[in-house]
Parts: structure tokens; sequence; C-alpha cells
């Protein structure tokens, strides 16, 4: 009897069985499809999948998965197993829609083969075929879990780092988070090019959101203060907390070439100063305070 | 073989990097600009780099060396319009280019010179 022989008569002939058997046993060991919509999808999915599965043994043979017979098997697979990771099935739940597909095609093949030695071989051919495509599907599942982890690091990284103008020519950029080597280049590219657009000679660097000032991220700051310097533009540092300027002296870590201040306020003022604008009073009304500003600027 | 052009404008000497810079270009300016400095007695250096786009260590090393030559000829240097490409790849390097001033472009640069001369302008007083 040649291998993989029976597993295709079974598809053939008594498809609606196994399909019907493998339904009711993904309900029992998948607790997600117990709404009626999930399984109707299910119902859906595994009709689709085995009538993918059946016309691929027949014409690509049942040994191996990865001919051109076996295509439309694995892009199907590979969009379910997508599309259950990310409506966040456990990578179990995932697997066992192809595992357990074994069972019912056990059953039917011990009704059709008798001779032991037929019996073993069969199971063993049917059991690499489902291995293969579980793992496909595994993979595909790692896989579409990564692409979501990439994109929303991608996002993290672009929301974390806006530059937000001040006042015409002062820019502040409020620095939220750990601050990595990546995450520095990105901010270092973000303020220069912003920089460059805004014509501003004044960048404030707050770093409230900053959890934690180690040698690194000093290095970090002092670089993108160094590169801001190089184009022309002065850097401050704003929002330095009382534990971080003791951890920063106690690591040995020369700021003095920075002009350093404990609140975004302060430095903002430092900034207002330097472009030669002063403020007075605190009564006034918003007109008054802008002609003065004005006159200021003048 | 190709030369920067230095133009002189009052007490300052105003240089514009167009070109790509290479090894021997750089070492021609340096020798043209200490002088064309020490002939005209220009008090101020205005070099604007805004069309360079691509710099290496040796390159940042020319700059900081004009600057310093500059000043030991008393002209003050200011490199403006420096490329963020360029200034994150020169810290990179580690040359931070401490001694050498900066600024945004020619505009902010001629003021930050007429700042440093005394209000000295345009030849309209000697030294």
């Amino acid at each position: 009897m040649q291998e993989g022989q029976s597993i295709v008569e079974v598809l053939t002939s008594s498809s609606q069985e196994v399909l019907t058997r493998w339904i009711a046993l993904q309900r029992e060991t998948v607790k997600s499809t117990t709404s009626a919509a999930m399984e109707d999808k299910v119902r859906q999915q595994s009709a689709e999948f085995l009538a993918a599965l059946t016309s691929a043994v027949k014409n690509g043979g049942a040994v191996a998965i990865t001919g051109p017979a076996w295509t439309p098997v694995r892009e199907l697979l590979a969009r379910i197993s997508s599309n259950r990771a990310l409506q966040g099935f456990s990578p179990a739940e995932t697997a066992t829609f192809v595992f357990s597909l074994k069972q019912p095609l056990f059953e039917q093949i011990r009704r059709r083969v008798t001779a032991a030695d037929d019996l073993a071989q069969e199971t063993w051919a049917i059991n690499k075929l489902l291995d293969g495509l579980g793992l496909l599907t595994t993979e595909v599942y790692q896989k579409t879990r990564e692409d979501v982890i990439s994109r929303q690091r991608a996002e993290m990284l672009e929301l974390s780092t806006p530059v937000v103008t001040l006042w015409k020519g002062v820019l502040a950029l409020p620095l939220i988070g750990t601050l990595d080597s990546e995450r520095t280049q990105v901010v270092m590219e973000n303020l220069l090019q912003r920089i460059v657009e805004t014509g501003s000679t004044i960048a404030i660097l707050d770093i409230t959101g900053v959890p934690t000032v180690d040698t690194l991220v000093a290095q970090h700051l002092l670089k993108t203060v160094s590169a801001a310097r190089l184009m022309g533009a002065e850097c401050m540092i704003s929002g330095i907390r009382p534990q971080i300027a003791q951890t920063i002296v106690h690591l040995g870590i020369d700021l003095n070439a920075i002009v350093t201040k404990a609140t975004l306020a302060d430095a903002f003022t430092i900034a207002l100063k330097r472009l030669g604008i002063t403020f007075s009073g605190g009564n006034e009304s918003p007109g008054g305070l802008d002609r003065k500003i004005a006159e200021a600027g003048a | 073989m190709e030369r920067i052009p230095i133009l002189k404008m009052g007490e300052l000497l105003l240089v514009s990097i167009q070109v790509d810079m290479h090894d021997r270009l750089a070492i021609q300016l340096q020798d043209d600009l200490t002088s064309q400095i020490a002939a005209t007695s220009a008090r101020g250096v205005l070099i604007d780099i805004s069309a360079l786009e691509m710099v290496d260590s040796f390159m940042g090393r020319m700059i900081a060396n004009i600057a310093a030559m500059s000043r030991v000829l008393d002209a003050e240097t200011v490199v403006v319009g420096m490329r963020p490409a360029v200034a994150i790849t020169l810290v990179e390097l580690g040359m931070s280019l401490p001694g050498v001033r900066t600024a945004l472009d020619v505009e902010r640069g001629m003021a930050l010179l007429a700042e440093e001369m005394g209000g000295v302008r345009h030849g309209t007083a000697g030294r």
C-alpha cells in the first residue's frame, strides 16, 4: 500500500463526517469558540481548510507540504493563523485548529485499514502531514505577533518624540520614558530637523519624564546638545529632579557646558531673555501683555 | 585646479563651500584662507557649509584647525548652516568642535560676528 493513500480516500469519500467530528472536537478543546458568531467562523474556516486539503492531497500527494499543489493550503492556513493571532487567540488554541484534525482522520483510517503495518504507516503519514501544517501555523502566528510588536514599537517611537514650538525661535522637546541609543537617534534627528525648518536658535530638552539618568543617557543628552550647538542652536536641559541631580553628581557626569534648569518654565524664561523679550506685571490684560512683548521684540 | 572662493566683505571674509570637499581642497582652503586673513587684516571669517553633505574625521579636524588658525591671526570664525546629518556625524565621531562658533545661517552668523567685533561694521572703522 502506498504511503498516504488512505488519507486521500478518507478525505474524498467521507469528508463530511470528518468535518462534523473535527468541529465538535474544536468546540470541546478551544474555549474561545463559545459564541455563536465564533462557531460559525470556525465552521466556515474548517470547511474551507478541509476542501483545500482534499484537493492538495489529490494533486500533490500526502507526503510533503512544500509542492505547488499545497500553496492554497499554506496560504489559507497562514491567513487563518494570522487572523487568530490578531484576535488574541493563544498559540495553543491556534495550533489546536490543525492538531485536532488528527483524531477524526485516525478514526476514519482505523475503520478502513485493518493490517497493523499499513495502519501504522498511514497514521505516521497523517502525523507527519499535520505536524508540518501545525508548525506552519505556529510560525505564522509568531510572525504576526512580532509584526504587531514592531509596529507598536515604531508608533511609540514616533509618539514619544514630539518637538513643540514654545515661541518663535524657541523649541521644546519633552522627553518621556527611558532613553536608549535608538530613541536618542530619532530624538536627535527630529530636533535638528525642526531647528533647520523653524530657524530656531534655542532648544529646551525637558527630561521631567525620563525616569532615570545614567551615564549612557547623559552621554546621549550631551551628544544631542553638541549636535545642536554645531548647527548654531543653543540647547538647555530642564526638568532635572532633585534625585537626578544627585545621581548626575554621584556619577561624575560633567554638565557644566550646558545650561540646566529645574523646570521647563525656568528654561523658557531664560530663553525669552536671550531673545530680548521681557515680561512685566501679572495683572495686565492679554492685549496689554501682547503689546509689551511686541515692543520688546521690536 | 578647483578652488573655494574667499570673498572679502569689509572686515569679514566669506567662504561658501558649494562643492564636495576632498582632502586636498580642504588643505588648499586652509592655505588660502590664512594668507587672505593676513593680507586683508580681516577681523572675522564666516564659513558657510550649508551645501556640505558629507564629512569625515579629517574634514572635522580641518574645520577646527581653520577656526583655531584664524583665531591666532585675530579673526573670529563662525561656521554656519551645518546640516543635521553632518552635525550628527561629527558628534558620533567624537568631534564636537568646542572651539568653533556656530550659527544657523549666514544672517545670524554675520550678526554674531558684528557683535563679537564690538559694533565694528564692514569697513566703517579701522583697527
